[in-house]
């Protein structure tokens, strides 16, 4: 008892305001074992409070965890993250042009997104966020459609029914993004139980925010993946920030969200996010456990916002403006430049080979959306189309609404 | 052609779709080893095996959550949420993710999935297990809600419901499960098995979504009403000598609107009956559907007879509930307009 009354703790950044010590229980490149698929969680959870890294400062890959990723895989994996800063860039120049009407960029963030849809097989299904476009640019998914789909026009594959960024592509692994937060991390743990009940092979992959895991949704989601031991990996994406708020809050008193795995008896890694082939090994680990029926994995990955949440945003009001120049994991290209260029296979010349073709590769699809125009200067499709798929088959009041839309604009192509 | 209570009926339903169609899985809270607390699905487990109904953490939102994803993934799964009055932590992934899916991905993915939950009172429920949130469905785009009154409609509708391609609230009045109701709580349960909608043909057939049924024709008012207030509305008119036209929509949407416009022209007056709250309760889209539509066929002001604007009280419970007295007093009111 205290002769002061009680007093409650508002979290504050617990590595106060200086970016170098914005993450704590950094480990050493290497220095982690890799455990076997099936080691008792009570083992894996001695690991929490470390962080799984491959590439060492000076670009070698050391330890258990170097994943077996050809040269060519690993050139593939860079020429991957740099399609998609190339691509956040091009969408934000195009914001500020006038052409699009919001955008959310990855910068910072590409390894994990890249690194992890390469890790799986076609036909596993990710339940992604909106930071996740890495994911899409990994599998192939044609940047034309992307780019329709953030300008909403009406060569939209989604036909302008959301704001830009919230892809769809079941044919690429990737399950329709949802604006609210949180809510396809216990979708894909159901996508995972129903291909488990089928004797499938396939795995989903769900995806959160450190900011969203404080919801509801998430905790279900580890309670269902735990109770049905569903073939699911659950990422957390700790880039420190939900727009203006710091981990702290989502954390809580918690020392890693990697915490969260161990009261729901699923083994937890915490990966640098920053590290393309520490991703790459642990999304394989994951997924190997998943497809031997050893039930999820939580997986948080620690990396750092270094944009803007969304083109909404100002975050010079709320954070140090040098905090991506000192954050310690760096950056994600550098540090697979560095590593490509230790082993004899890259040099500044390649790199900037590629880095021209892929500029040239992504003005060439900007240029040829943006013949179809944008929702900025009304090229847009049907606006009788917004009463498709509403449901499968049209009711009569929405038959009703449709021809008062049609009446109105005379722009609709069926009445 | 056997005689069976709505708890038959759905269970029936729920037995034929699941032989029917692998992809059917069914699970919810109590709803594997022992059944449901109602026994809707007694014997699923026993007869098909747990990978195909099971029971689930309390934890509605994860029910909803997951069954969403099955249904994604090609599963078509039907859920129990316990009592509608827990549905509201599963209200997210209803209403922004169910509903939506279809829309938001243009058609990539689907939710066929059927969340079924018990709804109204009449048992002693107290407030936490009395509610009927059909309102707060119906003003959702993208949701089909369904709401049953006997067991012939039930096993039909629910064996449509899991077939729509689409989600699907099924809300079961719970007071009508084990017989038709009339809101003569002082009087003895009158059992299925003397009620003509009682039988109920051996397996499969469907009744369609979006269909209103004529309960009992005649010309002096019509009674738009569905669930449990069906068999009270039956009773009101009897016991006060009207020829009521008792129309019971089943679907609230899609609304069967010419069943309603066509019975309106014919009688000129209109009684809109739920047990649900009154302020914003589906009776007001009732009531301005009907205004707009039956204007100049109309003798008498469209005339609400609801749940009263508060919470459903458990030691008051009759003077809460719309019984035959209140709504056969409505119904003189609008006849004599």
């Amino acid at each position: 008892m205290t002769d002061e009354g009680l007093r409650l703790r508002i979290p504050e950044p617990a590595r106060g305001d200086r970016p170098a010590e914005r993450v704590r229980f950094i480990s050493p490149a290497g220095e982690m074992k890799r455990p076997a698929l099936d080691e008792k969680v009570e083992r894996v959870a001695l690991m929490r409070k470390q962080l799984v890294r491959v590439i060492d400062d000076d670009g070698v890959a050391v330890g258990e965890w170097v994943p077996e990723l050809s040269v060519a895989d690993t050139v593939r994996g860079l020429r991957d993250m740099v399609t998609l800063r190339s691509f956040d860039a091009r969408l934000l120049r195009a914001h500020r042009q006038g052409k699009i009407s919001f955008y959310m960029q990855a910068l910072g963030e590409e390894a994990i997104a890249c690194a992890q849809q390469r890790a799986l097989e076609p036909g596993d299904m990710h339940f992604p966020t909106y930071r996740q476009q890495g994911l899409l640019i990994a599998a192939g998914y044609p940047l034309l459609d992307m780019i329709n789909q953030v300008l909403s026009n009406a060569h939209d594959p989604i036909r302008g029914r959301q704001l830009p960024v919230m892809y769809s592509s079941k044919s690429h692994g990737f399950f329709s993004i949802s604006g609210n937060l949180a809510t396809q991390y216990i979708q894909a743990v159901g996508w995972a139980m129903a291909s488990a009940l089928r004797g499938d092979t396939r795995i989903a992959s769900a995806w959160i925010g450190e900011g969203a895991s404080a919801e509801s949704d998430f905790h279900a989601a580890l309670l269902y993946a735990s109770t049905y031991q569903a073939p699911v990996i659950l990422n957390i994406v700790n880039n420190h920030w939900a727009i203006s708020t710091p981990e702290d809050f989502a954390r809580g008193a918690s020392a890693t969200f990697a915490d969260r795995g161990y009261g729901f008896s699923i083994p937890a890694l915490r990966v640098d996010g920053n590290d393309y082939l520490a991703v790459y090994a642990a999304s394989r680990w994951a997924a190997e456990r998943a497809r031997a029926n050893l039930g999820p994995t939580l997986i948080e990955w620690v990396t750092l916002r270094v944009g803007a949440h969304s083109t909404s945003d100002d975050p010079s009001v709320y954070r140090p403006a040098d905090e991506a120049a000192s954050f310690p994991l760096g950056d994600p290209i550098d540090r697979l430049r560095r590593h490509l260029t230790a082993i004899g296979e890259w040099d500044d010349r390649r790199h900037g080979e590629l880095v021209a073709e892929v500029d040239a590769e992504i003005e060439h699809a900007f240029a040829e959306a943006d013949k179809h125009g944008s929702v900025k200067d009304g090229h847009v499709g049907d606006p009788c189309s917004m009463f498709d798929d509403v449901f499968a088959v049209l009711p009569r009041h929405l038959r009703e609404q449709r021809a008062q839309v049609a009446a109105e604009t005379g722009a609709c192509r069926e009445a | 052609m056997p005689s069976m209570t709505m708890i038959e009926a759905i269970r029936d339903a729920h037995t034929v779709a699941m032989e029917r169609d692998d992809r059917v899985v069914v699970f919810g809270e109590d709803v594997g080893y022992f059944g449901g607390v109602f026994r809707c699905t007694q014997g699923l487990q026993q007869r098909f095996g747990k990978q195909r109904c099971f029971d689930a953490p309390i934890n509605e939102s994860g029910i909803v959550g997951a069954a969403i994803g099955m249904a994604a993934y090609g599963l078509r799964p039907v859920v129990e949420i316990q009592f509608a009055d827990y549905m509201y932590p599963a209200y997210d992934q209803i209403v922004s993710e169910a509903a939506r899916l279809r829309h938001r991905s243009a058609g990539d993915f689907t939710a066929p999935l059927v969340v079924r939950m018990p709804t109204g009172g009449g048992i002693y429920g107290g407030q936490t297990h009395s509610q009927s949130p059909e309102a707060l469905f119906t003003h959702v785009s993208g949701l089909t809600t369904v709401v049953v009154s006997n067991p012939y409609d039930a096993k039909g509708l629910l064996l449509a419901a899991i077939e729509d391609d689409d989600p699907v609230i099924f809300l079961e009045p719970k007071r009508v499960y084990n017989g038709p109701f009339d809101g003569h709580h002082d009087r003895p349960i009158v059992p299925w098995s003397k009620h003509p909608l009682g039988e109920v043909p051996e397996g499969h057939y469907t009744v369609p979504l979006g269909e209103a049924r004529i309960h009992r024709a005649g010309d002096d008012l019509t009674v738009l009403t569905y669930g449990t207030l069906v068999h009270v509305a039956q009773a009101a008119a009897e016991e006060h000598g009207l020829d009521a036209e008792i129309i019971d929509l089943r679907t609230l949407v899609p609304l069967d609107v010419e069943a309603i416009v066509a019975s309106v022209e014919k009688t000129g007056r209109c009684l809109v009956v739920h047990e649900a709250t009154l302020t914003s309760g589906f009776g007001a889209e009732l009531s301005a559907t009907v205004q707009e539509r039956c204007f100049h066929h109309l003798e008498a002001p469209v005339t609400r007879v609801c749940g009263w604007d508060t919470p459903y009280p458990h030691a008051h419970e009759w003077s809460y509930f719309p019984g035959p007295d209140r709504v056969g007093q409505a119904m003189r009111e609008v006849v004599s307009a």
